[in-house]
């Protein structure tokens, strides 16, 4: 059982669409205990930084979250709970959870993409994304595979902490994090049949992991 | 490098896909779900629905459209036609629907873009608007005025103005159709197009005279667009989004080829 964390950011519903629709199963949730004797953690995108880190200490969801990922329950973050798994946020000047060193930055509007024109602010669409290091949540998804994004700001962790980076003005990184520990920029439940791999990739690992212990 | 999206746009009358053929009403062409399913199989990057239902007792056969959408396609998808108020838009996203789109409805009451900027975020708000050329004016500078009402009816706004009074707002997106050019297949309106991408920095859709993949491209580029939407060119299988991309992608325009 994947729990879908729910802090009261607005709808969650489409990451558990895509796990209905995979046969995985899911419950969208904020109770610890439940949290605890799932088999892994997904942190959807939604919302801005400073109200979901409001929602998050109000309901003591920040400590649960550093407690199950120190025992090795795996999260993978998507989005703003890509952002989220930081130490700051320039959005509503926000100290994040600092699960994973670093901070997140806004595109810089002077950035100007291929044709030379300015970017637009959000990123939205279609990008690719380039493997810096090896990462599990990639197995059997193409290279040249593209992912959904849309946002404003980027993650920025310590470089060893970079998984995959994407081109847009500049490159940023659009995957992070450390085994077990995953974070990504992209919406993997709009990002079509690699999303959808990625996600069931995700559930392997967390079976295996409850499967270990 | 970002990708240029193609984004196949279905009219839902009653809960059916149908297609407007001039002086002859509405024709029924398919199952909107099925036919979302097959698009998104097919590799689009993004769905539009537009509910053309006229009335508000029918509005839920149209929100179940949109559920048993969410559950079978897993890109993202927008929702446009009879939203109003802030309630409308949280109905068809809780739905499923990805962004909502807000065409007369802004024009009439701009302050709803703020609202909805406000309660979902401003990357849920596609400003539709549907433009036409006309003689440049004192009010109209640009020579092209925002209309409404399929173009009957002239707002005596001008549309460059609009475009860059959407943004500030908090407008995600703007999906911008040029009346002139809608239904001809003689291509998209460049001028406008690239009018308003170069003078905002959302994302412009390109809509309005799509023929061949080659106006796709050019909307692209010489219009300087983010995406392109298609209807008629798909739904009477003249090319399949795979062509279409095929042939974008031969002429160096960035496209997600592999889904």
């Amino acid at each position: 059982m994947l729990s879908i964390l729910d802090y009261r950011a607005g709808n969650l519903t489409s990451v558990r669409r895509a796990l209905d629709y995979l046969g995985i199963p899911c419950t969208i949730t904020a109770d610890p205990q439940e949290i605890e004797s799932g088999s892994g953690i997904i942190f959807p995108g939604v919302g801005a930084a400073g109200t979901a880190m409001h929602h998050l200490q109000a309901s003591g969801l920040d400590r649960v979250l550093h407690e199950q990922t120190q025992k090795g329950k795996p999260l993978l973050g998507i989005c703003l709970g890509c952002q989220i798994v930081l130490d700051y946020s320039p959005e509503n000047d926000t100290r994040t959870l600092g699960l994973v060193p670093g901070r997140c930055e806004r595109f810089d509007d002077q950035w100007t993409d291929g044709q030379g024109l300015p970017i637009n602010i959000p990123h939205m669409g279609w990008n690719n994304i380039r493997l810096q290091a090896p990462c599990r949540l990639f197995t059997d998804i193409a290279d040249e595979a593209a992912f959904y994004f849309v946002h404003s700001y980027y993650p920025a962790p310590e470089a060893e902490y970079v998984l995959g980076t994407t081109e847009y003005g500049q490159s940023f990184c659009s995957v992070l994090g450390r085994p077990g520990l995953w974070a990504v920029q992209f919406h993997p439940e709009k990002s079509g049949r690699p999303g959808l791999k990625l996600l069931s990739n995700f559930y392997q690992y967390c079976l295996e992991v409850a499967g270990a212990q | 490098m970002l990708n240029k999206r193609i984004i196949p746009c279905l009219d839902v009358r009653d809960g059916r896909l149908t297609k407007g053929i001039k002086f002859k009403g509405n024709v029924d062409i398919g199952d909107p779900v099925e036919t979302a399913q097959r698009y998104y199989e097919q590799g689009a990057d993004e769905i539009v629905f537009y509910d053309i239902t006229a009335s508000h007792e029918k509005r839920s056969i149209f929100l179940d459209v949109v559920e048993r959408v969410a559950s079978k396609i897993f890109i993202p998808f927008s929702v446009g036609g009879g939203i109003a108020s802030v309630d409308d838009m949280r109905q068809v996203l809780w739905a499923g629907a990805e962004k909502i789109s807000i065409n007369s409805a802004a024009v009439k009451e701009p302050g709803l873009i703020e609202q909805g900027a406000a309660a979902f975020g401003s990357q849920c708000i596609v400003v539709g608007m549907d433009v036409l050329r006309v003689a440049p004016s004192e009010t109209i500078p640009s020579g092209y005025e925002i209309v409404i009402h399929g173009g009957r009816k002239h707002m005596g706004i001008d549309a460059l103005w609009w475009a860059r009074e959407v943004q500030r707002r908090g407008a995600g997106e703007i999906c911008l159709n040029s009346i002139d050019a809608d239904g001809t297949k003689d291509g998209y309106e460049l001028t406008l197009t690239r009018l308003i991408a170069d003078n905002v920095r959302i994302p412009v859709i390109a809509s309005g005279g799509a023929g061949t993949p080659r106006h796709m491209a050019e909307a692209v580029t010489t219009g300087h667009a983010s995406a392109a939407l298609i209807a008629s060119i798909v739904h009477y299988g003249q090319y399949t989004i795979p062509e279409i991309k095929q042939i974008m992608h031969d002429q160096g325009v960035p496209v997600r080829m592999v889904w």
